[in-house]
């Protein structure tokens, strides 16, 4: 007699188990197949083409009418199980209906993870995994001006995405780790990806968390994030991963974890039940891609049909395709020890690779721009190739000639003649080569000649090479300093090329300036960070993970390990209030050592880490913030009493170096920023060994720049004298600015200016007066951002992170 | 081995660590990329310093007091500078950071 088989759900691993079962016992079983969806099995994979509008639905169909009509199969499409009765075995349907069963397959994939945010509930947030969502999102292109918010930058979200663009729809991709497609690329990669989305018009915002799914009238309106962005949107998609879809079995009684469990038969708990697809846990492993979903097909039609066979997860390395980026991730690139990465990058053409080697074997790979190699790689994954013979060249591909390395002279010599070479000065290359005609041999004589180079200095990297492509062998290229063995470019070469390429990330840095390492190191990060955020303080997030520990924790580390706290005392002034709660953090903390600085504050030196963010919060409460005695950045204003005391002041000297510390504090600059304040000539406030100095006299002020009195003793030289505060404000404003727009990173003052010269310094903030406002301005959209407390955010929100993760300790004495 | 749950991944920042207090001492648990991690001896061999508050660079990291630099896989200090670090056993089960608790309670079962 032929035994009753109920399939319950008909999705891509229950159509394929079916094709076995037919293929080789036809009579078997008579066969029921549920499934909620309205309709048999279709190829979910390609709903994206049918998004895109490459495919319609028909074309993905892969089980027809006639199909399921030639296979004797009776189909209750539409219909959703609602009940497994295992004693009865039975299975009961919404309509109401019970069946009885011999064997039952329960293959119901998996189900969207919808993020329980309030206003999930409202029309129009919608996941992408079937018919439906595909066609609700179809709809909305043909909506003038529509809005999307896609939540989530794995491949469905940016899948829907690539889709909804295409047919014309405004689309946001709200993702909440830092790049892309995390699981899959690594962060150049990732950033390639989002240039090439940008590309296409797709807004991305990465690092964004949301809050809130608003609406009017019971439909979505917008999305907000939790720093208080909306982004308007008619329709939201979530896409933000799956989850085994187990209640219905887990209801029957079923043994079940993240999925439900199955053998290596496909059995379940119940010899009379069957599982496979997305819905299963063997082993420990779930699924999320059709592959082994097809090899757990072949194992359980054997099964019914009484063979044996025992499904294995074989370790398949994934390959991906986001509609119309070329990028390519196999295997594992992440995870392990003893690994070593081999990383090829080619800016001019956006190409990016890397290879993971263990063991002489790539365990990982991702491409981006050229994946022409990606099978090849994946082909010496799958078969664990030992590559140690073609190590070198293997990055190469297999079609490797022995290619030249790019030469970096062609493109210099590729310039036109009207290429600008030189910003500060207007030169072009043109007038560097006639320069060069008429006799000019050296850096030098170009300078003397075309005046290129001569201001602030960062083109004297390119007026070299075009000093050497047209004298070629006559001129030898002094060999310029690289930042790091990370590249082979300068600093100044790195400042320049952020700007011009308007790179705002340092994946971009890494990827488009030919980074050797996989993110830098310990040498060029802390630089590339500050130049980032100087050139682009609003698109630009602060990476903690790239400073210098005294700058991540915001206190000074001892020798000892534990940390110094300079709270900021403006001016040098400080009130009876102030100095109690001082007093009280020192007894609180038992802070061992208490000191006044050099920099007119004091010091509270040996505090551990983890008493940080409290002590910061009991200062905070008496007004104080932090002194960033640690930081490349502002660090003090010494004053004098000036003419609120003294005899001799001629101007209020103390109010001046208050102002100018309450304006200038939080910034950060290339190296530590000092300035100094004094009432007269008799200069009581050091002012004349400072990087700004500033000398009060009858008739106003003097400025004076490029002082130290650290490892060199320099004494500043005068920049100009102005008549009121104001102008005082803006020049010094304006002289950071410049100083943090053009120096390179951990070069102070006086040695940036040793460079540049001041005449230069002077002509673009002395005489060009709307020069100086647009740097102070510049200034001032920084400061937005940065003039803020680190010590009280700190406290806050990141308190946890100075406490150790776990305490083990404490376990083993439990 | 005995592995013991530690934090989720997403508790040491990208490029960073954490520490773990341990019968051996302090241990850091750095995050090299989003799903890598490795953990070794808190204690620069040189002077002592903090590892913890390096830099991470690729799988090392720069010791902050005096820009040492060790394998996080190995523990060899790099370049010319001569020193090892401990590493410990770590791994990633369903974004938890674990470490093998026999080898951080070694030296006390031995006592
Ligand atoms: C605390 C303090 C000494 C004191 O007890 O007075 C101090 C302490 C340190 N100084 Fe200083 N400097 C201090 C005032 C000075 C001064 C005097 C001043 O600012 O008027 C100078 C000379 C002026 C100048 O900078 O030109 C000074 C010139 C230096 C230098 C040499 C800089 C140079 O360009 O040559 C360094 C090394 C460096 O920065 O690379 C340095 C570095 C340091 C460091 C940060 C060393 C380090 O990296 O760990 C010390 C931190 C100690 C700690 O753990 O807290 N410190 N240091 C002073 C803090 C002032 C403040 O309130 O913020
Ligand atoms: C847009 C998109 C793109 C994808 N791209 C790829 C790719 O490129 N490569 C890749 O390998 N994989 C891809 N996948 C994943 C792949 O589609 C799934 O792994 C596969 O479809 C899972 O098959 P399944 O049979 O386990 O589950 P499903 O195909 O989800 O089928 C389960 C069926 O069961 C039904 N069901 C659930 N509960 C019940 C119930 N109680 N009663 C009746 N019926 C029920 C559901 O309605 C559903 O139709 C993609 C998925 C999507 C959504
Ligand atoms: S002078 Fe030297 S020892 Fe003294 S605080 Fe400055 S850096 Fe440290
Ligand atoms: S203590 Fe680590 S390098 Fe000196």
């Amino acid at each position: 007699m032929t035994q009753k088989l109920i399939i319950i759900g008909a999705g891509m691993a229950a159509g394929r188990a079916l094709e076995h079962l037919f293929e080789t016992a036809p009579d078997a079983y008579d066969v029921t197949l549920f499934n909620a969806e309205p309709r048999g099995t279709y190829n979910r994979i390609m709903l994206s083409p049918v998004l895109s509008g490459d495919k319609n639905f028909q074309e993905i169909v892969t089980h027809t009418a006639q199909w399921y009509e030639d296979n004797n199969v009776t189909c209750r499409f539409g219909e959703t199980v609602t009940n497994i009765d295992r004693a009865a075995r039975t299975v009961t349907s919404d309509t109401g209906e019970t069946l009885a069963y011999d064997k039952l397959i329960i293959a119901t994939g998996s189900n969207p993870f919808i993020i329980p945010l309030p206003g999930h509930n409202l029309d129009g947030v919608i996941a992408y995994r079937d018919l439906e969502d595909t066609n609700a999102m179809i709809a909305l292109g043909d909506k003038p001006d529509a809005k999307a918010v896609v939540i989530g930058g794995g491949l469905l979200g940016l899948e829907a995405a690539a889709g909804l663009a295409l047919r014309g729809v405004d689309v946001t991709v709200v993702h909440i780790m830092g790049h892309l497609m995390e699981r899959q690329l690594d962060e150049a990669a990732g950033y390639l990806l989002r240039k090439a989305l940008v590309d296409k018009g797709i807004t991305v915002k990465c690092s964004a968390n949301s809050k809130e799914i608003l609406g009017e009238n019971g439909k979505v309106r917008a999305l907000l994030l939790d720093d208080g962005t909306e982004l308007p949107c008619d329709l939201l998609v979530m896409a933000v991963g799956i989850r085994p879809s187990i209640a219905l079995a887990a209801d029957a009684g079923l043994a079940t974890g993240r999925g439900i469990h199955v053998d290596d038969q496909m059995v379940t708990s119940d010899e009379n039940i069957l599982s496979l697809g997305e819905c299963v846990e063997h082993n420990g492993d779930i699924f999320g891609l059709v592959a082994p979903l097809y090899d757990q097909a072949k194992v359980l039609a054997k099964t019914l049909t009484g063979e044996d066979a025992a499904f294995v997860n074989k370790d398949v390395a994934t390959k991906l395709k986001v509609t119309g980026c070329d990028l390519f991730s196999a295997g594992d690139f992440a995870d392990g020890e003893g690994r070593e990465d081999i990383v090829f990058r080619d800016p001019a053409r956006g190409v990016y690779k890397r290879l993971v080697i263990e063991d002489n074997r790539i365990c990982g790979a991702v491409m981006y721009g050229d994946t022409a190699d990606g099978n090849w790689f994946f082909g010496l994954i799958k078969d664990r190739t030992d590559i140690s013979e073609m190590r070198d060249t293997l990055i190469f591909g297999p079609a490797f000639q022995g290619g030249a390395a790019p030469d970096p002279m062609a493109a210099v010599a590729a310039l036109p003649a009207d290429a600008e070479i030189c910003g500060c000065n207007g030169v072009c290359k043109g007038q560097i080569v006639d320069a060069i005609g008429n006799g000019a041999t050296t850096l030098e004589d170009v300078k003397a000649v075309t005046k290129a180079s001569g201001s602030c200095g960062t083109c004297t990297g390119l007026v070299e090479q075009v000093l050497s492509v047209t004298l070629g062998d006559d001129f030898v290229l002094p060999a310029a300093k690289s930042v790091c063995g990370c590249t082979d470019l300068t600093h100044e070469d790195v400042r320049r090329l952020i700007k011009s390429g308007e790179l705002k990330s340092q994946p971009a840095v890494w990827q488009e300036l030919g980074w050797t390492t996989p993110n830098g190191c310990h040498v060029c990060r802390p630089a590339i960070n500050y130049y980032l955020l100087a050139d682009w303080p609003l698109d630009y997030a602060d990476d903690p993970q790239s400073r210098f520990v005294n700058e991540r924790n915001h206190a000074n580390i001892q020798k000892d390990g534990t940390y110094s706290v300079v709270p900021r005392m403006w001016g040098g002034i400080t009130t009876p209030e102030e100095l109690r709660a001082i007093a009280d953090a020192a007894d609180k903390y038992a802070v061992p050592t208490v000191k006044v600085t050099g920099g007119q504050r004091i010091d509270l030196l040996g505090v551990k880490k983890e008493d940080l963010p409290a002590i910061w919060f009991d200062l905070n409460q008496a007004g104080l913030v932090s002194g960033h005695a640690y930081s490349k950045g502002l660090r003090t204003v010494k004053t004098c009493v000036g003419s609120d005391h003294c005899r001799f002041g001629t101007q209020d000297s103390t109010g001046l170096g208050v102002k100018l510390e309450k304006h200038l504090w939080g910034s950060w600059t290339p190296h530590k920023l000092k300035l100094g304040v004094s009432g007269c000539p008799r200069n009581c406030a050091e002012a004349t060994c400072k990087d700004i100095g500033v000398i009060c006299v009858d008739s106003g002020y003097e400025i004076s720049v490029a002082g130290a009195a650290g490892m060199e003793v320099i004494e500043t030289q005068l920049l100009c004298k102005v008549a009121t505060e104001e102008e005082a404000m803006e020049v010094i404003s304006a002289m950071t600015q410049i100083y943090r727009e053009n120096a390179k990173y951990l070069d102070r003052i006086h040695k940036w200016v040793a460079k540049v010269g001041l005449d230069w310094v002077k002509e673009q903030i002395v005489d060009d007066l709307e020069n100086r406002q647009t740097l102070a301005e510049r200034f001032e959209l920084s400061q937005s951002v940065y003039r803020n407390d680190p010590w009280a955010e700190h406290a806050r929100e990141k308190a946890q992170i100075y406490q150790p993760v776990a305490n083990l300790t404490l376990e083993a004495a439990e | 081995m005995s592995w013991i749950d530690i934090c989720s991944v997403a508790e040491i920042p990208l490029r960073g660590a954490r520490i773990v207090k341990t019968s051996v001492g302090c241990v850091a648990v750095f995050r090299t990329d989003t799903e890598e991690v490795f953990a070794t001896s808190d204690r620069c061999p040189h002077k002592g310093g903090p590892l913890s508050e390096g830099i991470v660079h690729g799988r090392k990291v720069t010791c902050p007091l005096h820009n040492w630099v060790f394998s996080l896989e190995t523990g060899d200090a790099q370049g010319a500078d001569e020193g090892q670090i401990a590493t410990y056993a770590t791994q990633i089960v369903d974004g938890r950071v674990m470490l093998d608790g026999s080898e951080l309670t070694a030296s006390v079962a031995a006592e």
